[in-house]
This record gives structure tokens, sequence and C-alpha cells, in this order.
């Protein structure tokens, strides 16, 4: 299963700050193949939300190539480009960036309304998805009446609910707990056994270890490579102290 | 996204900002509402002025003496005078769409009695002149047709020669000299005011015309013959009757001019209509001024509503929202906002109709045609503002958009 979803060949991306430019990416080449679970490491300021963001389809790259599922990204327009972030990928953000004052199941159809889905038949996508994540309960609860571990988990929904070819995740257990963080964890290894692409940004290696591949970014370059532990957050999740459900 | 699925959601972000949405929602009621209550006051004025013109004859139509042109130079009005009470008679006889018709006999003589002495027409008219004309006595009574049938010499003074001569006394039962001839004033008449060029109406004696015929020496002539048509539906035919008939009595062959003039009281009609439309469009003006103030609060919320949302917008364009998406999301918002002004202060434009017509007694209706008016334009009004701020919204770099706290 071997097929490249993202192919990134010499990308490079500037910014200019006033008269100077600054480049935070430099000549990144990347490939990642469908079934993976990768985690994007690196300080702050070394390119990982640049790299996160063109891999979103959410910037451009200054130059160098991107192909996302066979896609030549450079060439669309802003159109397309939205209808790809709305088919191909999923989004779960740190700030779960859920819409306020408005309901679990509202926020995951959402995704669905912009694809023309009928409200109706997206509004039962939407509580499928919402059950997927063990939410089913919890369905016309709004953003602040959740905790923080449920809202992401609304997050990740909705990201699912277009059956996406790859999840985006960037620092997703940022805002979390411990525990909460590993629940998310295995969230996202049960989706990757499922046969779900996830591509995840962090500064933790606690969530790095559960992944099965890390990237170290370095000044916009990239400094290693490697394969993961791929640990069983279930596991952990089994060994941790009971609690009551956040 | 459908249109649908855009109002619901306008609606559910109208309900989460429940006092700034009802407050934006309030510059436009109050701006609809103004220009539904102008466009009744305005419909309600004109009626009023045409009532009054109305009050100067009722569907009246004036024959007056025409001109004689000979050898290319003419006379001016009333030069070539062959307007004779006969002619009044026959118009009277013969015109089925005229129901009531004077000669109006003037003179010009000195009126001596009271506190001393005046200058002013005498006319000599018949009874019918009063119900032309649409004028009663404000004191006393008017002269009867015995009267005129008899030659009596019995006057009713208009408002400003009672006032002139009896200043601070009512002049029923008085009498007053013309041309040494003795006349009892029977009444006084209500008082008219100016016409729209300036001429006092009340500057007047009326009397008997055949008593004026008789009695009253010095220069005369029937300057006029008013005529009342059926209805105002049947003007047109009245004057046409009235010029056929005309031509007949004065026994006008095929080529030969008009010897006289026949008009009615359209130019002075179309001056009060121009005068009710230059304050209907005033008025309107001043309410659409309103409705756009209106609208400015809506662009003002629209703009805050997206810096507030920025967020909440680079969600939605992560997401797969398109530039168009957005755009349209915060147009409807805005169309719904006013929508719902305008259908409030169409409502509120109602009511205070309603009360603007019993303070002023006008008849202040609202056109259905204003309700549909006022709520379309209010639309309108929320799109065209609403348009700006949704585009900024649009615009926004939905990376710079996540961002944004």
């Amino acid at each position: 299963m071997a097929r490249p979803l993202i192919e990134v060949e010499g990308v490079s991306r500037a910014f200019h700050v006033g008269e100077s430019s600054v480049l935070a990416l430099r000549h990144v080449d990347l490939r990642v193949d469908e079934g993976e679970m990768i985690a994007v490491m690196g300080a702050s300021g070394s390119g990982k939300s640049t790299l996160m963001n063109i891999l979103g389809c959410l910037d451009r790259p200054t130059t160098g190539r991107y192909r996302l599922s066979g896609i030549a990204v450079e060439t669309l327009d802003d159109d397309a480009l939205a209808e790809l972030r709305n088919h191909v990928l999923g989004f779960v953000f740190q700030g779960f960036n859920l819409i306020p004052r408005t309901t679990a199941v509202e926020n995951v159809t959402l995704p669905l309304l912009y694809a023309h889905v009928p409200p109706r038949e997206a509004r039962e996508q939407a509580i499928v998805a919402l059950r997927r994540v063990g939410l089913g309960d919890r369905l016309e609860h709004q953003p602040n009446e959740m905790s923080g571990g449920q809202q992401q988990r609304v997050a990740i929904a909705r990201a699912l609910v277009t059956n996406p070819r790859v999840v985006l995740a960037d620092e997703p257990t940022g805002n979390l707990d411990s525990r909460t963080t590993v629940e998310v964890m295995a969230l996202f290894q049960d989706l990757n056994h499922l046969g779900m692409t996830l591509v995840i940004v962090t500064h933790e290696d606690d969530v790095a270890r559960y992944c099965r591949r890390v990237l170290m970014l370095r000044d916009g370059r990239i400094l290693s490579d490697h394969p993961a532990a791929h640990g069983s957050a279930r596991d952990d999740l089994a060994r941790m102290p009971a609690e009551e459900d956040a | 996204m459908k249109i649908l699925a855009l109002v619901r959601m306008a609606l559910g972000s109208m309900l989460r900002n429940k006092v700034r949405a009802a407050l934006t929602v309030l510059g436009v009621v109050i701006g609809v509402a103004s220009v539904v209550v102008m466009i009744a006051v305005g419909l309600g004025a004109r009626s009023d002025i045409e009532a009054k013109v109305e009050n100067l004859g009722v569907h009246m139509i004036v024959v007056s003496a025409g001109s004689s042109t000979r050898g290319g130079v003419s006379g001016g009005a009333g030069s070539f005078n062959r307007l004779t009470v006969d002619d009044a008679v026959f118009l009277d006889e013969e015109a089925e769409s005229i129901t009531a018709v004077t000669p109006v006999i003037s003179t010009m003589a000195p009126i001596v009695g009271g506190a001393g002495n005046w200058r002013a027409p005498i006319q000599g008219v018949d009874t019918c002149y009063f119900t032309i004309r649409a004028w009663e006595a404000a004191s006393g009574r008017l002269f009867t047709d015995d009267e005129v049938r008899n030659r009596r010499k019995v006057v009713v003074l208009g408002h400003t020669v009672a006032e002139a001569l009896w200043p601070d006394q009512d002049p029923v039962g008085q009498r007053i000299r013309l041309r040494n001839v003795q006349f009892e004033v029977v009444g006084v008449l209500d008082a008219k005011g100016q016409t729209a060029d300036g001429s006092d109406q009340d500057d007047v004696v009326l009397s008997p015309y055949t008593t004026v015929q008789t009695r009253l020496a010095g220069r005369q002539f029937i300057g006029q013959i008013l005529a009342s048509a059926a209805s105002k539906e049947a003007v047109p035919d009245a004057l046409a009757e009235a010029k056929t008939l005309m031509r007949e009595s004065h026994r006008l062959s095929a080529g030969e001019d008009d010897d006289f003039t026949v008009r009615d009281q359209t130019q002075m009609a179309a001056t009060a209509q121009a005068t009710t439309n230059t304050m209907t469009l005033l008025l309107s003006t001043i309410a659409g001024i309103s409705l756009l103030v209106g609208g400015i609060g809506i662009m003002n919320i629209m703009l805050v509503s997206v810096s507030e949302r920025t967020r909440e917008i680079g969600i939605r364009r992560a997401i797969g929202a398109k530039r168009r998406d957005i755009l349209l999301q915060f147009v409807v918002e805005s169309v719904v906002l006013s929508g719902i002004g305008g259908l409030l202060g169409t409502g509120l434009g109602f009511v205070g109709s309603a009360v603007v017509g019993r303070i002023t007694g006008w008849a202040t209706e609202v056109a259905p045609a204003t309700v549909l008016l006022a709520v379309g334009f209010s639309m309108a009004v929320g799109a065209f503002f609403g348009f700006y701020p949704a585009r900024r919204a649009s615009l926004l770099d939905p990376i710079e958009a996540l961002r944004h706290e």
C-alpha cells in the first residue's frame, strides 16, 4: 500500500517582513504514503506550521512542487483549493476551533454543507461521525458545555465527516491534560488502523511516540526522518489510573 | 450552500447577539417606518390638496370672453366681448354634462357704508354661483332665486370687504351704497383666501346679476360664465360640450375662430399637484436618509461582526468554504437583519400613519405597494451595506484568520 499521498519536492516558502525576506522553509522534500501516521516535530520557528499550512492547502509554496493525492496543488485557484480542503483534507487544530454557540452536530455538519450535501443527509452523516468518536450523547451540546477532550473529539468528527484522504492535526493535544492527550492519540491510532493517513504537528515527545514515523524540522530544513516507537495508546490508557471521564 | 441553510445560519448568529441585533434592526425599523409614514402623508396631503382645488369650484369650467383679431392685430382678452346672459341660459338648458351655470357680470364701483368707503369688484351672479364655487355664508345668508328674479337690491360681502367697512361689527342688515344705489347686506361669505396667483378672492361684493344689470350704471360686461361639470370625470366632456354650444350660441360658421375661451381647473390642479409632489419628494428624501442611516448602522455592525468572527471565518475557510460562501453568508446575514427591520418598520409605519392621519385629518392610507416597496428597499439596503463587510470577510487570508485571537 505504498501509494504516495503527499509529495513535496524542493518546497521553499519566503515571507517578506518589511525590506527583508525570511525563509521559513528551505528546499524541503517529503513523501507521505497512504496509511502513514507521521509526527512533524520541531521548536517554534522551525517551519513546522508553515509546512502544515502548505500541506493543508491554506498556503502555497514560493518555489517547489506539491502534489496531494496526485493533484498538482500549485496550479489550482482559490476555489479549487477550498474544494481540496473540503474533500481530501481534514483539519484538527490546537484550539479545537469549533464555531462558538453552535451545537456539536451543527459544527460537524458544516463541511458537508459546503460540499452541497442536502442538510438532512448532512445531519445524519454528522451524527454517525460523532458516534464514531464516542460523542453520540453530546449531539446538541455547544462547545462551552463540553470539556476540552470532548471539544477536540467534535473537531476530529468534523475532520472525518467528509471521508478525507488525510487528517492534518496541528498541536491537537496542546490544550489537553495528559490523560485526555492519550485518549485523543488512541482515537487517532484507531483511525490509522482503519487506514486513515494522519500528519500530526507536535512538540511533545509523548505524542510523537504514538506515531509510526517522526520528522524533525529545524530552521526550515528536515533534520531527521525516522520510524517511531508506535506505542499503543489504548494499552497506556488501560494502565493509567481510572479517572472521571473529563 | 443552500440559501435556506444560510438564512438559518444568519438567524442563529442573530440570536447569539440578541441585543446588538435588536439595536441594529431598530435603525432599519425607524428608517422604514418613516418612509412608510412619509409616503402615506404625501398621498394624504395630495388628496387633501385635490379636495382644496375642488373647493375653488366644483369641477368648474370657465367660459371667458375671447379676443378679437382685426387685420392681424389682437385686441387681447375681453376686447371683443360677446358673452351674454343668453349664452349662460343656453348653456344651462342645452348642456348634458353641465349641472349649473351662472353668468358673472363684473363692474367696479366705490362702496360706501359703515366705517367709510372701499373699492372692490362688484359681481352680478346667479344663486348657483355659490354652488359652483362651493361658497357658503359665514354669517347672514346668501341671496335667493326669488331675489334674483325680482331684482332685489341685496348684496353678499366678501370677507375682506366686510372687514374693511365694518371692522368690529357684523354687517348683516346694514346698508351700503353702490353708485348712489342703496343695497342691503344680507350675508358675509366664508374667507377663501388668495388664489395661487395672489389675488384676494374675498375682496368682492356679490349681488344678483339681474340687479347689477338694471340698477347699476357704468360699464358692465359679462367677463365670465362659470359652470359646473357633473363629475370630475365629466370635465373633459363638459369642456367640449361648452365649446360646441358656445359656437352654436354665437352662430359661428365652421371657418371662424372661437370668440371665447373655455378652460377648466387643470392648470390650478397641476400647480397644486406639483406642490404636493415636491413635498412628497422632500419628505421621502428625509425618510430615505434615515433609512440610509439605518443601512450604515448595519454596515457598522457587520464590520464589527466580521472582525469578531475572523477566527470563525478562518475555520470555515479551512474546512472548505469558498470565498463566495463567506461572502454570501455575511450578505445573507445583513439582508436578514434589514429584512426583519423592514417588516417591523412597516408595522410601525402603519401605526404611525394612523396617528398622523388622526392628527392632521388627512386620509393617510398605507398602500399595499408601499409595504412591498419598503421591505424590498430595506433588503436592498441590507445587501448594499452588507456587501462591503462581507467582501472584507471573504478576502481574509485563512491562515491569518485562523491565527486571529
